[in-house]
């Protein structure tokens, strides 16, 4: 989650998490799902696919929090995610909390 | 809350895959062609609002957007150049328990099919029009659409455009549309809302879809790939819903205004027809049944 203060009750916090799986031989590589995830978990891989686009790759799998955007943004239908088990912060996590103060707002 | 798509951990289809033609897949758009993900928004619509598939059908005219027709899992008609509203008008009076939809380019219902359009809307024939702008003719090489916007270059204005562009919203409301709205290919929330909230609405319901188009508006005009056009849209356009669809013109490169602007409930051609016939001929008239005059299963 994105916050613009640290919550007091951030070890309460409950967290979706998905799993996002992508079919890369049918991307055509616009880059729509990795400018768009609001947590990043995507990156452009280097690699070429069947097609000879770059497909996303995973790169935070932890982070997904099963919004569903880069599955309904995606014209290609090459990427959707699947709702996992709510998860609460680490201590870890908690402790190396950074608030975001600007955030980039879209609105969808 | 929407209805959540029921998933089993399938990795290798997608789960709008239902909905889609996956065996012709992959679709002739272009890369960062946004046609797709107007496609994939009203997917889910059908989707969360349950309806039954076999009782939708889709009708497209020619062009890239008119493609979507075929690729969608439903029962479609791809039609000849702008005659997407008149096919999709004889299968809603001769079958009028389906829920019909078009689906089509803005060259190809304000351009070449702009009267069958304006007289849908006139006579409020119980349609969902889905037009998806991009500006330009696609698919036959960057002409010049009557959705261009003053200054942008086209292949037959090179030199940028001088004619008045359409403001399609405004089109529709003022022939009489009972739902109107418009959004870009970027507010895949609104957009999906707006597709399940007309798809439970009566009468002509008009939905624009600002679109990106690569190949041949963006690399005309020097404006980048798909993806400079969706950031274009995010920092461009403003929800205003409810205003007055004689301000939402839009100039090159310049504010958006998307929202939903007119939904209200008038009575449709099929409603007029059958109270206008059993007051005038009482006893005699005999309506058809919903499932159409002639086919019966
Ligand atoms: S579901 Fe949301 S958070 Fe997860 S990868 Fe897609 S856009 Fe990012
Ligand atoms: S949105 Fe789809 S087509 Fe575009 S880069 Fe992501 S996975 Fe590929
Ligand atoms: S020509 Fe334009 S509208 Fe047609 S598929 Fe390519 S990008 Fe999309």
């Amino acid at each position: 989650m994105k916050f613009w203060r640290k919550p007091l009750d951030l070890d309460q916090v409950e967290i979706p998490r998905g799993e996002v799986h992508i079919i890369a031989d049918r991307c055509k590589g616009c880059e729509f799902c990795v400018e768009y995830c609001p947590k990043d978990v995507l990156e452009m891989s280097t690699e070429f696919n069947a097609k000879g686009y770059h497909s996303p790759i995973v790169v935070k799998p932890n982070e997904c929090v099963n919004c569903g955007l880069c599955e309904m943004i995606c014209p290609e239908f090459a990427i959707f995610c699947i709702q996992l088990e709510n998860r609460r912060l680490v201590d870890q996590e908690i402790e190396s909390f950074e608030p975001e103060t600007t955030p980039r707002m879209v609105a969808l | 809350m929407s209805k959540v798509i029921e998933r089993t951990i399938d990795a290798t289809e997608h789960p709008i895959s239902p909905y889609i033609r996956m065996d012709r897949m992959p679709h002739i758009w272009c890369p960062t062609c946004g046609i797709g993900t107007v496609v994939k928004c009203y997917a889910t619509a059908l989707d969360e609002s349950g309806i039954d598939i076999n009782k939708v059908s889709i009708v497209s005219g020619i062009g890239c957007t008119g493609r979507t027709a075929g690729y969608m899992n439903l029962d479609g008609f791809h039609t000849t150049h702008g005659r997407a509203v008149p096919f999709a008008t004889g299968l809603k009076l001769g079958r009028p328990e389906l829920l019909v939809t078009v689906f089509s380019g803005d060259g190809d219902l304000v351009g070449i099919g702009g009267n069958h359009f304006i007289h849908a809307a006139r006579r409020n024939i119980d349609l969902l029009v889905i037009l998806i702008n991009n500006f330009i003719y696609g698919m036959t090489g960057g002409q010049n659409a009557p959705t261009t916007p003053i200054t942008a270059k086209t292949s037959t204005m090179p030199f940028g455009n001088f004619e008045r562009p359409f403001n399609i919203p405004h089109l529709a409301a003022s022939c009489g549309a009972s739902y109107v709205a418009r959004y870009t290919s970027l507010h895949v929330r609104r957009m999906t809302k707006a597709f399940k909230e007309a798809l439970s609405r009566k009468g002509f319901r008009f939905i624009e879809i600002v679109t990106p188009c690569s190949t041949l508006y963006a690399r005309l005009n020097k404006l980048g790939t798909g993806l400079n056009l969706i950031n274009y849209y995010e920092k461009s356009s403003e929800i205003r819903n409810g205003v007055d669809t004689r301000d939402i013109d839009i100039s090159f490169q310049d504010k958006i205004i998307c929202g939903k602007f007119i939904d209200e409930e008038r009575p449709t051609f099929l409603d007029m027809m059958h109270d206008h016939y059993k007051r005038t001929l009482g006893d005699r008239y005999v309506p058809m049944s919903n499932e159409g005059g002639m086919i019966r299963e």
